[in-house]
């Protein structure tokens, strides 16, 4: 393992887009940062700018309208990005499966690393997948 | 050869970034104890800029060749006042006439460097970052220069570093006198805006303009900004230290005083809330401005 992918496991800025979720998943990754989880402590941070981001966190389905701009902002982010989707929607469009506007999964547009299941999932859950992810991360390289 | 290890290495570039990127990590570390959580570890500033230093760097269409030039301007020039504060501490007759002069010019640069780098990036919110940062710049300048002119209006009109120490080295401190002290508290508030930390982060507001003048930045040139911070929130304390606070500079003085004056900025920034920047320019216009012009008052009379 190198320094690179190290330092990268152990500072993770964190970029959050909404494609049109029903903010519960949000509010559940805004919990991560509270005193009782504080990730905080393995160097994870949220950021404003898709430019400084090292994971893309990915909140409910995709509309047709979200999806666009989701390519794009996977796009705009400096490689090496992950993508981690959250929330049941995310992964399978849950119940907006057979909805008029939601016509394709996340996974069929983004390639996604990590799958955080949940309806909303709770901290722990995203915790442990983030650990999953870092051990992932390691071994890749 | 000695001129460069001392701006390059002891008092200058590799000690002072690792005093402030340590000193970084104490910010975030005391943030999280306020707020009852653990915090990061202790490396955890070194990790981010090694992590930067690996990613790529994005240059957006369009932008100048100020875009990638503007954060080594900024980093140069504080890099610069880090060597001459930290020679003049140790050794004080190095100092040259008209130091101080030139330490608030270099100082007045990553400010500069910040504007310029966001504008040059043609991005709207850049743009809107780069317009706050400027008027911040017009509010805190003034009272800053006019508390500094106190001092050198108590030292007889001496604009050397060296001058200044030794002038306190056999008068007391400059902040035992009333003039000093206002002078001094109004120098704090300029270094909070200065530094760009709560309740002044306007110019890179994280909730409605998504880090405004470093939007665009990625990688390298972000890792020289965050760098550029870091030695900030060396040298500002510093300088604090030795035009207000400079009877004493060994270190066993200095370091209380440099970790009394962190704490003091960062306990400031976890209990107030983020000003709009009308707020801000009215703030600075009146306190601290009305402040620094009766200390230079109080100065003149000899107080
Ligand atoms: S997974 Fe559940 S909580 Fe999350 S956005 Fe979808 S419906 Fe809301």
């Amino acid at each position: 393992m190198d320094l690179r992918t190290k330092a990268l496991t152990k500072s993770i800025w964190v970029f959050h887009v909404s494609a049109g979720s029903c903010n519960n998943c949000d509010i559940e990754i805004l919990d991560c940062f509270t005193p009782r989880f504080d990730i905080e402590r393995f160097g994870i941070q949220l950021i404003g700018s898709v430019r400084h981001a090292d994971a893309i966190l990915i909140t409910g389905a995709m509309n047709r309208k979200s999806v666009k701009r989701m390519k794009k902002i996977y796009e705009q982010a400096p490689k090496p990005c992950v993508v981690v989707a959250v929330g049941q929607c995310a992964l399978s469009r849950h119940m907006f499966r057979f909805s008029y506007n939601v016509d394709e999964p996340l996974d069929k547009i983004l390639p996604v690393d990590l799958y955080i299941p949940g309806c909303p999932p709770k901290p722990e859950a995203m915790i442990s997948g983030i650990v999953k992810l870092v051990n992932k991360m390691r071994k890749r390289k | 050869m000695k001129l460069l290890f001392s701006y390059l290495i002891f008092p200058g570039f590799l000690f002072s970034a690792i005093v402030g990127l340590m000193s970084g990590w104490f910010d975030r570390k005391l943030s999280a104890r306020l707020q009852w959580r653990v915090g990061p570890p202790w490396h955890q500033n070194f990790t981010d800029l090694i992590k930067l230093l690996g990613k790529e760097t994005i240059v957006p269409v369009g932008a100048k060749f100020t875009f990638l030039l503007s954060p080594y301007l900024g980093l140069l020039s504080v890099v610069l006042v880090a060597g001459m504060l930290g020679t003049n501490i140790l050794f004080p007759s190095t100092s040259f006439s008209g130091d101080l002069i030139v330490i608030l010019y270099l100082l007045f640069m990553p400010a500069i460097a910040l504007i310029l780098g966001a504008s040059a990036s043609r991005n709207p919110l850049a743009s809107v970052g780069a317009s706050r940062e400027m008027k911040l710049l017009i509010a805190y300048e003034l009272p800053f220069i006019l508390s500094i002119i106190a001092i050198i209006i108590k030292s007889h009109g001496s604009i050397q570093i060296g001058g200044i120490l030794s002038e306190q080295l056999s008068f007391g401190s400059n902040i035992m006198s009333f003039s000093g002290l206002i002078a001094f508290v109004n120098a704090l508030f300029c270094m909070q805006a200065k530094l760009g930390i709560a309740p002044f982060e306007i110019s890179e507001a994280e909730q409605e303009i998504m880090a405004g003048v470093l939007i665009e930045y990625s990688g390298l040139p972000l890792a020289v900004f965050k760098l550029t911070k870091a030695l900030m929130l060396y040298t500002l304390p510093l300088l604090l230290i030795v035009l207000f606070l400079g009877k004493d500079l060994s270190p066993l003085f200095i370091i209380p005083k440099f970790i009394g004056i962190l704490i003091f900025i960062i306990l400031v920034k976890n209990t107030n809330p983020r000003l709009r920047i009308d707020q801000a320019l009215k703030f600075f216009w009146r306190i601290p401005l009305a402040l620094a012009i009766l200390a230079v008052v109080l100065a003149l009379l000899g107080l």
